[in-house]
């Protein structure tokens, strides 16, 4: 039985454009994939051949400069995340897609539930119920109970992540997108995380993951998508557009 | 004196000409059309100086007829100079009409900082002398912006007032001049009556009309008009209540009446704290009408 | 999602202006000048739209025409051309063409301002708890209870100490003037909120709980807001979308992280790498 992908990529490229520095730095070049519900795509290659860039690419932090995102939505319609508008990729950020970065964005105040709920708060969720399950999560993590009602800000890189990763994991979006998840924890958490990252396979999330190490992969990956840098980067014209 | 009453050509009836007389029944009247709208007038110099009435004595020239009943008071009473001065005026300059120190038998009271407690009669018109007309002049500047806030009835500045009030005292501490919303909209400074006089205004038998001769404006409360206080839900409107130590109100040490606006002076003699009505007429109603015997104070 | 803001082609020209000034000034020719007339364009062409729950920041430095549109659409000024269509619920109001009683009747019920000056956004003369008071009294609350709780209640929420709440906002520092203009500012439940620098000059650990502040309220009262700021870590904490201006033009506008992460404007990357 053919499934059509939640995620099909065409031809995706990126190229940053640095003024200043009179430079064009090619990232990605003509990458091809496609994410199943329920299956995990990785993505693997050297430094440099772009695969943060792919992830971003489809998350709209950065602005593709070619190809095509065809990311079918809950609703049936497929939307094409290249082209679509700033609200669409904001409600579907909000309500369908998931990216869990290396990076730990924090509030002055916020406490780590908080952190981690917050995503189930704009979903509508009450805030009770989203303490619940993201104390939950935060005890599959086991990120020690006397963290919970503090803010991240002190916590280690290792901490970090797994508040990181709960709050990523928490809201089941449609659509997961995870940049080396497992890249600054020791191997019984990256256990944890491989267990929670299967569960949510077994309820139908998409996902496409960079991984830091092949093993994980190994054991993840239902597709495998290699790729290679692209060509060396080239400096603008003799004329800069004014 | 009598120099002027021969030399009639000077001065008409009134002492304000045709055209001043006029203007001012018109501004009346606009008035009378939008209650508690204060309308500005070209208002006349007269012989006394602003601050002396010359607003309500420019009302009284232009409405007062022959044959008319005119009483004035300061304060209450027909003998204080102030009031002694503007009826010898007035007489001079209106010969024909009549005066008066009883409130039922006149049909225009001129008066400063006091209703009488009689309550008035369809046939009356009393007229109030004002020397600020807008409540809004203490938390508003400036003219333009006033304009503003009574045409949309946008009161809230001042309602803050009290507030803040009733933050620091418990209660609102304006002891006269209360503002007070004439007929849902505009909200007026009443002149210098105190708190006591306010219900008397609201659905008032008799035209009340409001006379500024130095800031040039004229308003009105018309007949059976409601006015009411500026209070909030919770924290009603309270009068003078004129009670002693003893929990008992006071009363008139001259007639003895417990029912009316009460002044408060030290008796020389004796040393001690005497009320008296502050409305001298009805001070007199009641001293001829009760055989009681005055009570020293 | 609803709308709430449709602000198109928004220009404002201080001066008589002449047919060159649009032309002459902006980003290319690095001034808001004219050079034939000395008309200033504080701001030129600037159309965005906003939706109800979201945070729009218009970022750019002294001279860009970021506060211009804030306060063409408080009605602190009057465009010289543009339109802007407020939605509210069912109704829908042509903002510039509004006459004055309507504009003032939008700007004390339905939109709220915070402005980097106290002075501006608060009354001095009368107390914290009273500012607040004034605002409700606008409505038709006339209980004074009513009104004395409410009030108590947004300070306690922008975190104002009650026990101050009588007292004269000039005897409170810079961060609780602001927080006193906030509660003043949301208290009859705005729609829309406007911030214009509201966070400029204020102690670091002073910012970062009022920008808290202002989050948490979004999620609870679900307010659309404009925040007008210079400084990238307000736009990149709280504007989940960002317009980038330069001498009255919009230069870049976008999701805010793809702004700061992948500015396209050779000057958004200026901005963005000089950011400490």
């Amino acid at each position: 039985m053919t499934i059509d992908p939640v995620l099909k990529v065409e031809g995706f490229s990126k190229t940053f454009t640095l003024h200043e520095q009179n430079k064009l730095i090619p990232s990605s070049s003509n990458v091809n994939l496609d994410v199943f519900s329920g299956r995990l795509t990785a993505l693997i290659g050297p430094t440099g051949s772009g695969k943060s860039s792919v992830l971003k690419g489809i998350y709209r932090t950065y602005l593709p400069s070619s190809g095509r995102i065809a990311y079918r939505s809950t609703n049936g319609n497929t939307v094409d995340l290249a082209k679509a508008d700033e609200h669409q990729i904001l409600n579907l950020r909000k309500q369908e897609i998931g990216f869990v970065t290396q990076f730990l964005r924090v509030l002055p105040r916020q406490s780590t539930e908080d952190v981690v709920a917050t995503p189930l708060y704009m979903q509508g969720i009450s805030r009770a119920e989203a303490r619940e399950q993201a104390r939950d999560i935060l005890d599959k993590l086991k990120l020690p109970e006397r963290l919970w009602g503090i803010s991240p800000a002190t916590f280690s890189g290792g901490e970090k992540q797994r508040v990181n990763l709960a709050r990523g994991l928490l809201s089941k979006p449609r659509l997961l997108l995870l940049d080396e998840p497992t890249a600054s924890l020791d191997p019984q958490t990256t256990e944890l995380v491989i267990g929670l990252i299967n569960d949510l396979k077994c309820e139908g999330v998409a996902i496409l993951a960079i991984f830091h190490h092949p093993d994980v992969v190994e054991r993840l990956a239902d597709n495998v998508v290699k790729l290679s840098p692209p060509v060396g980067t080239e400096s603008f014209f003799e004329e800069k557009a004014s | 004196m009598s120099t002027f009453r021969q030399n009639n050509a000077a001065y008409p009836f009134g002492f304000l000409d045709e055209y001043a007389k006029k203007e001012i029944r018109r501004t009346v009247l606009k008035a009378i059309a939008i209650p508690g709208y204060q309308v500005p007038y070209s208002s006349r110099e007269m012989p006394m100086g602003r601050g002396f009435g010359t607003g309500g004595l420019q009302l009284t020239l232009s409405l007062i007829g022959k044959g008319e009943t005119l009483k004035v008071i300061d304060q209450g009473s027909d003998d204080s100079v102030n009031a002694v001065n503007l009826r010898s005026f007035i007489e001079m300059t209106c010969p024909g009409i009549n005066t008066t120190a009883s409130t039922s038998e006149s049909n225009l009271i001129q008066s400063r900082h006091r209703i009488p407690e009689k309550a008035l009669r369809e046939d009356q018109v009393i007229v109030l002398q004002v020397p600020y007309p807008d409540a809004l002049v203490i938390v508003e500047p400036s003219e333009e912006k006033r304009k503003i806030m009574h045409g949309e009835a946008d009161y809230s500045r001042l309602l803050v007032k009290l507030y803040e009030d009733i933050v620091k005292f418990d209660e609102i501490t304006i002891s006269h001049r209360y503002p007070t919303r004439i007929n849902g909209h505009y909200v007026i400074d009443p002149s210098p009556i105190p708190r006591y006089d306010v219900p008397k205004l609201h659905q008032s038998k008799a035209l009340i009309l409001f006379g500024a001769g130095r800031e040039k404006k004229i308003y009105a409360v018309p007949p059976y008009t409601d006015a009411e206080p500026l209070v909030f839900d919770d924290i009603p409107f309270r009068v003078e209540s004129f009670i002693d130590e003893k929990g008992e109100r006071h009363h008139c040490s001259r007639c003895g009446t417990h029912d009316s606006f009460l002044d408060e002076f030290i008796n020389p003699d004796s040393g001690k704290k005497v009320y008296q009505c502050s409305d001298s007429d009805y001070c007199d109603e009641h001293m001829t009408s009760n055989s009681q015997e005055v009570i020293n104070g | 999602m609803d709308k709430v803001l449709e602000v198109s082609h928004l220009s404002k020209v201080f001066g008589k202006g002449c047919v060159n000034c649009f032309e002459h000034t902006g980003p290319e020719h690095n001034t808001n000048i004219c050079p034939y007339c000395g008309s200033i364009v504080a701001a030129h062409d600037v159309s965005f739209d906003l939706y109800k729950g979201e945070i729009l920041g218009i970022m750019g430095e002294s001279g860009s025409g970021k506060s211009t549109a804030v306060k063409n659409l408080f009605f602190d000024q009057e465009p010289s051309s543009g339109k802007a269509v407020f939605y509210d619920g069912d109704k829908q109001y042509d903002l510039f063409a509004l006459n004055a009683a309507q504009k003032r009747h939008l700007r004390n019920h339905r939109f709220g301002m915070v402005y980097q000056n106290p002075v501006l956004g608060l009354n001095f003369n009368v107390s914290a708890g009273g500012n607040i008071a004034e605002r409700l009294l606008m409505s038709n609350l006339s209980n004074y209870q009513v009104i004395r709780d409410r009030a108590m209640e947004l300070l306690k929420r922008t975190e104002v100490l009650t026990e101050r709440m009588d007292e004269l906002p000039k005897n409170f520092s810079g961060g609780m003037q602001q927080r006193v203009q906030i509660a003043k500012a949301l208290a009859i439940n705005p729609p829309l909120l406007f911030l214009d620098e509201v966070t400029t000059g204020l102690d670091l650990s002073v910012q970062a709980a009022i920008l808290d502040l202002i989050l948490e309220i979004r999620q609870e009262m679900d307010t659309a807001m404009i925040i007008v700021t210079h400084d990238l870590g307000v736009i990149r904490l709280l504007a989940s979308r960002t317009i980038v201006m330069k001498y009255g033009r919009v230069i870049e506008a976008g999701i805010t992280d793809q702004i700061l992460e992948d500015p396209q404007h050779a000057y958004t990357q200026r901005l963005v790498a000089s950011a400490l």
